[in-house]
């Protein structure tokens, strides 16, 4: 069976051939045309005159278009129809669309935007949390508050307080391929556009509206990304949206891609959030009450980001039981970039959050970090293994209910960390850490464990379903589609390894094809890590129709019982007789039966109140562990991570090489975020880090040294395809332990907590180091 | 202008070449070949790397800032070159390199260049190429994996080409007007008194960045990388001379040995593509205020060598960066080569980014500093990222020459820093951290001196 087996990435031998295509390889028609946008300078204010003689006379050029000019809808936003895609007139970001020009070249389009002359009447803006509360600039009417017991009297009455704020940065996605889209107008007005999107059915919505069509003249099309991580689950609208209405003014094929300072000046980033906490703790190193303020910057458009903060506030508790809880939430509008989904969606923010309270506390209470959080874990499912430190009802526990209500019946943390400790030799080398520190005045180490529970399943529950198309040709090759997209996190394989399994023949029999919406349609983002639990269940429903429909008419041909038809290893067994599967796909041909079928799943169990913030928004959680050890120069902040041990659970694995694939990019991506990615923005809105010479993702000499990483080998305890896990987030989080690891190095500067800022680059360790040398 | 070159194996003659087209749009725009990516168009990314080869061996270069002319007589290998029978690219597969693919290409040419040189610090070779999804660890493992693998066939036709012009002596656009390929530093020393305005091109790693961000024109360009005697190294008993088309990569070479904590520093300066192509004049006569081989230089005390027509002079280093954008550089006057004095090695480069590998610096701090019966006898320090230009601190240096060697002498001289620089804050550092990091640096240099261990890229697991 070909579930389960390391098999490489489908697409592996053409990425290294170069022959795997991207939507800005797909070859054109002749007189395909080029877009570009034109940008706001400022970050705030109206357009109050605007010259487009130059652009339109520049070399190459054949339609400029502003907002006037749009022949529908002019809105590319995802949720709330904030988000025009050209100014109405005003301006709420530097970087913000204003007018597109079409012309013969990628390079005279882009070269003609800057022929603009813009008037402005600009206004204070907006860039700092600050100035978002002065001015009550905020999406929705309030604060959100998800409440537990009363954390303020449980902490009130706590042997030991801790409180703090820090502050938390955003991040650049960095896709190596930037957001692209190619419209081809077909006849009658329609519309196929192939886009570099995490969420093909919104292409085609928004494309829809902004042309004034049914959606079911517009196809929208996409093999594969260079890259999403969530910055292109609704941040290629705006690049298809406008090629559509390009193309349709003029009968030619329009094609857009942005030039990488353009597409971070332009596109959303995770949302960067301070983070305010008040934890009491008993003697032991119990929490017993904890209150969190939760500060996002949104950005100008509303975007995902309720739905983000959301998961921010649902990923407060992370892996611990917390008696009594509050979370307070403002979600600010500012004028800068509308920060977006990015892997983890807020769930990273939330639970750096209530790791860094974890930390403090062991600093605090003089208790070792691991075992402080040990001691706060959920309780084990009864089956599973013991907690590590029972606690009785007499003990405090009451339930093993999250702040939200909903009860943790999977935790598998105890065994996990357990084994993690002992296989990382976490003990010696924490203390080898301490002798070293003694001997070195200049060079200080530092090691730290987190761990991780994620929650599976997007909380706007009506987005947990997926579709699925298979064809079974009577050669007996299959034709596999489904609503999931492929940005290099091995779906298509994964889910091809299901089909195969399926029908028990050899995976080269099936083919993989682009995620098109005339073939499977209403599909959900490629998001929330759900691609392979969503989409492999509505093959596996497809798959299934025709194995049963194929097996009921051999068992009717053969005179046997239908449930003793097996498939398995390329061939069909029918009482005595044995096909291959070739010739039972032609026999059933012969037979007359169908044998495509369509698929669908939708995930059970869930429902979720977000106002309320009561109930069960995800099917089961995933679980991760990782230990990090660092070396910091203090006389500089320079750092290196030299070790990083991880033990991953992603249930019974579908692929358990691709998935230690996604563990090992998800946390150097984590440990980026928390360490050398640093988004600056100056007094005036203006993005300062808008290209990899200023903006710095980690090269190839900043992943761990010695870096081992392996899986749990468990299952899901609930029933999803094949009993695995998603993987696609939950590993960002252990980067976390980087950053944990830095801070404990710092820490053996002096005697005060580090409280470290993230990122913590350099200057801002350096910063921690002196804050505790001088006593600043 | 006419340019020649070899393209996976089949010979290639552009008659009316743009001069400043990039090698990366005329291959996918020109050619349909796609499978060589545009990342971020400005070098930092490698997702555009092509191998390109001559008799001096195989180089992966970054064929965004990568300007056709300079192509010209040599092989370039992209991708589809490699036939999909490389080790290299079947090791990707086995171990699972890629992921989304879109930087894979990139990776895979840089990896068949370092494996075609026999190179082993896979680290250094892959620090010009991104990768967002795979962590690096699996590339790791794929490069390790090929390195005893045999070398293709190709490799010896494409280092064994040479154009047919040059065969005959000629080079592509030789004329009296720009743009023009000069083929000796005589030749350009004409042409540039004649053409002040011209804009040399040396690597393009900064040029290019004038055509592919800034969307510059460039009508009249001068490309040197024709000219052979500019691309010599002297080295003897007394001095080392680098002219002023020497790449990084071939300086790094030559200065190691002398000064290994040089030779670390320009390990670290850019990646393997851009220091491919970078030129040791290119980089000094731009101007940085970074820059990081300038302060180096300075502090081995290095003379400038300019040239204008026939006349020469020569100047200290220091002498040339007058203010920020300025330089003591008259029109149609060139950088015709750098030297400083052999000496014993006491110079330490330290170079403060955000990133350790290809990022450019906040601080660059390089100290030369000699002690003689434990009283120092002379020191020259300097610095990129404290000031407009590359600069030197001599009021640190006043307060420790004549000054015993002692912990009390450098914190007394740590203040003079103050006296030297005013930074700025950006992007990169605030003016306090740069401030207080150079004044660290004085500090590192004493206790390395004393033993100490101070490098935290020398810690392991």
């Amino acid at each position: 069976m070909s579930v389960a087996k390391p098999l490489p990435h489908d697409a592996a031998p053409l990425h290294v051939a170069g022959t795997a295509r991207y939507v800005d390889d797909i070859p054109t028609p002749r007189d395909t045309l080029h877009l570009a946008f034109g940008l706001s300078t400022i970050a705030k204010g109206r357009i109050t005159a605007m010259n487009l003689e130059e652009v339109k006379r520049a070399p190459g050029v054949v339609l400029v278009m502003t907002a006037d000019d749009l022949p529908f809808a002019n809105d590319v936003s995802p949720s709330i129809h904030d988000e025009p895609l050209l100014s109405d007139g005003t301006v709420h970001y530097v970087g913000q669309p204003i007018f597109v020009v079409v012309a013969t070249s990628h390079l005279a389009a882009r070269k003609a935007v800057r022929r603009v002359r813009i008037d402005y009447a600009e206004e204070p803006a907006i860039l700092t949390i600050e100035q978002a509360l002065a001015a009550n600039s905020r999406f929705e009417d309030g604060p959100r508050i998800y409440e537990k017991g009363d954390a303020e009297a449980a902490i009130a009455g706590a042997a030991h307080v801790i409180e703090g704020t820090f502050e938390l940065g955003g991040q650049e996605h960095f896709y190596l391929e930037g957001q692209a889209a190619l419209a081809l107008p077909g006849e009658g007005g329609d519309m196929l556009v192939h886009s570099s999107t995490q969420h093909p059915t919104e292409i085609q919505h928004k494309v829809a509206e902004a042309l004034g069509v049914p959606m079911h003249a517009v196809r929208v099309e996409t093999r594969r990304m260079g890259g999403g991580f969530g910055g292109k689950e609704s941040q290629g609208n705006a690049l298809a949206v406008a090629c559509a209405v390009a193309a349709r003014a003029t009968g030619r094929a329009c094609k857009m891609r942005y030039d990488r300072d353009d597409d971070m000046v332009i596109t959303g980033k995770r949302h960067a959030f301070r983070i305010g906490y008040r934890a009491g703790f008993d003697t032991e190193g119990r929490i017993l009450g904890v209150s969190f303020l939760h500060h996002a910057i949104c950005g100008w458009a509303q975007d995902l980001s309720l739905p983000v903060a959301d998961r921010a506030m649902l990923h407060a508790d992370n892996a611990y039981l917390l008696p009594n809880a509050r979370i307070e939430s403002h979600r600010l509008k500012t004028n800068t970039q509308s920060a977006t989904a990015y892997r983890g969606f807020g769930g990273p923010q939330g639970m750096v959050g209530i790791e860094r309270v974890m930390d403090h506390a062991a600093h605090v209470l003089g208790i070792d970090p691991v075992e402080l959080r040990q001691r706060n874990y959920y309780a084990a499912p009864a089956g599973g293994a013991a907690p590590h430190t029972p606690r009785s009802i007499s003990g405090g526990m009451k339930e093993n209910t999250t702040p939200y209500g909903q009860v943790v019946e999977d935790f598998e943390l105890h065994g996990m960390t357990e084994a993690l400790l002992a296989s990382s030799d976490y003990a010696a080398r924490k203390a080898a850490v301490a002798a070293w520190n003694a001997a070195n005045p200049i060079v200080k180490r530092g090691i730290a464990f987190s761990p991780v529970k994620f929650g599976i399943s997007f909380t706007l529950t009506h987005l947990n379903q997926a579709g699925a198309l298979v064809h079974v040709y009577q050669d007996g090759s299959v034709h596999l589609n489904h609503g999931g997209t492929e940005m290099g996190q091995g779906l298509f394989q994964k889910v091809a390894q299901v089909a195969a399994s399926r029908f028990g023949i050899p995976l080269e029999m099936v083919k993989i094809t682009a995620t098109d919406t005339a073939k499977v349609p209403n599909t959900s983002a490629t998001a929330a890590s759900s691609g392979s639990d969503l989409n492999g269940m509505a093959v596996k429903a497809a798959c299934d129709t025709i194995r049963d429909r194929m097996a009921a008419y051999l068992a009717e041909r053969h005179q046997a019982e239908v449930a003793s038809v097996r498939f398995g290893n390329g061939q069909v067994e029918v009482g005595e007789a044995r096909y291959s599967f070739a010739e039972a796909a032609a026999l059933a041909y012969q037979g007359r039966i169908s044998l495509s079928a369509t698929g669908f799943y939708k995930t059970p169990k869930i429902e979720w109140d977000r106002i309320q913030g009561r109930g069960r928004p995800f099917y089961y959680f995933a679980y991760g562990a990782s230990v990090t050890e660092v070396a910091v120069d203090t006389l500089t902040g320079e750092y290196r991570i030299l070790r990083t041990d991880i033990l991953h659970d992603a249930g019974a694995s579908l692929n358990p090489d691709l998935d230690i694939g996604q563990v090992e990019g998800g946390y150097v991506q984590g440990a980026g975020w928390l360490t050398t990615e640093e988004l600056v923005w100056d007094d005036h809105g203006r993005l300062r880090t808008h290209a990899p010479s200023t903006y710095k993702i980690p090269a190839c000499s900043d992943r761990p040294e010695v870096f081992n990483v392996a899986l749990w080998g468990g299952q899901n305890r609930e029933d999803t395809i094949y009993r695995s896990k998603a993987v696609g987030e939950p590993p960002f989080m252990l980067g976390i332990s980087a950053w944990l690891a830095l801070s404990d190095a710092v820490a053996s500067c002096g005697d005060a907590y580090p409280a470290l800022n993230a990122p913590a680059t350099a200057e801002e360790v350096w910063k921690g180091i002196r804050r505790l040398g001088d006593g600043v | 202008m006419k340019i020649t070159f070899l393209l996976n194996g089949e010979t290639v003659e552009l008659v009316e070449a743009d001069p400043t087209a990039t090698l990366l749009d005329w291959l996918r725009e020109d050619r349909g070949l796609t499978g060589t990516k545009e990342g971020c168009n400005e070098g930092d990314c490698g997702a555009c790397t092509v191998a390109v080869s001559d008799a001096d061996g195989t180089r992966a270069l970054n064929a965004c800032i990568l300007f056709l002319p300079q192509l010209h007589g040599k092989a370039v290998r992209t991708v589809e070159g490699l036939g999909g029978s490389h080790p290299v690219q079947q090791a990707m597969v086995t171990h699972h390199g890629s992921q989304c693919g879109f930087c894979t290409p990139g990776f895979v040419m840089s990896m068949v260049a370092g494996h075609a040189e026999g190179a082993t610090d896979h680290d250094t070779q892959l620090a010009g190429n991104l990768c967002r999804c795979t962590g690096y660890a699996p590339i790791i493992r794929a490069a390790r994996a090929v390195e005893s693998a045999p070398k293709p066939d190709w490799l010896a036709t494409d280092r064994a080409f040479i154009s047919p012009e040059i065969l005959r002596g000629e080079a592509a656009g030789r004329g009296a007007e720009p743009p023009s390929s000069p083929t000796s530093s005589d030749e350009l020393a004409t042409l540039y008194e004649a053409h002040p305005d011209a804009t040399l091109v040396a690597g393009a790693t900064d040029v290019g960045l004038w055509v592919t961000k800034q969307l510059r024109d460039l009508p009249k360009v001068i490309f040197l990388s024709g000219c052979a005697d500019l691309k010599e190294i002297e080295v003897t008993d007394t001095h080392v001379r680098l002219g002023a088309m020497v790449d990084m990569n071939r300086m790094r070479d030559a200065v190691a040995p002398l000064h290994p904590s040089y030779g670390e520093m320009i390990r670290r300066y850019a990646s393997v593509q851009v220091r491919n192509a970078a030129t040791v004049g290119g980089n000094i006569a731009n101007g940085s205020p970074i820059g990081d081989n300038p302060p180096a230089l300075i502090a081995l005390g290095a003379t400038l060598h300019l040239r204008k027509g026939d006349t020469r002079r020569d100047l200290p280093l220091e002498a040339f960066f007058i203010d920020y954008g300025k330089q003591d550089r008259a029109p149609g006057e060139f950088v015709e080569a750098v030297s400083f004095p052999r000496q014993p090695d006491r110079l330490k480069c330290y170079k403060l980014s955000k990133r350790f590998d290809q990022d450019i610096s906040a601080v660059c701090g390089c100290f030369n500093i000699t002690v003689e019966g434990g009283t120092v006898t002379a020191a020259r320090i300097a610095f990129g990222g404290m000031a407009g230009i590359p600069k030197r601190a001599r009021a640190v240096e006043a307060a420790l020459i004549g000054q015993p060697w002692t912990q009390q002498v450098v914190n007394a001289a740590v203040p003079e820093f103050e006296a030297d620089f005013t930074p700025m804050s950006d992007m990169r550092a605030s003016a306090r951290y740069r401030m207080e990091t150079a004044k660290a640096m004085l500090r590192r240099y004493f206790a390395e001196d004393q033993g100490h261990l101070t490098n935290v890229l020398e810690v392991r697991a």
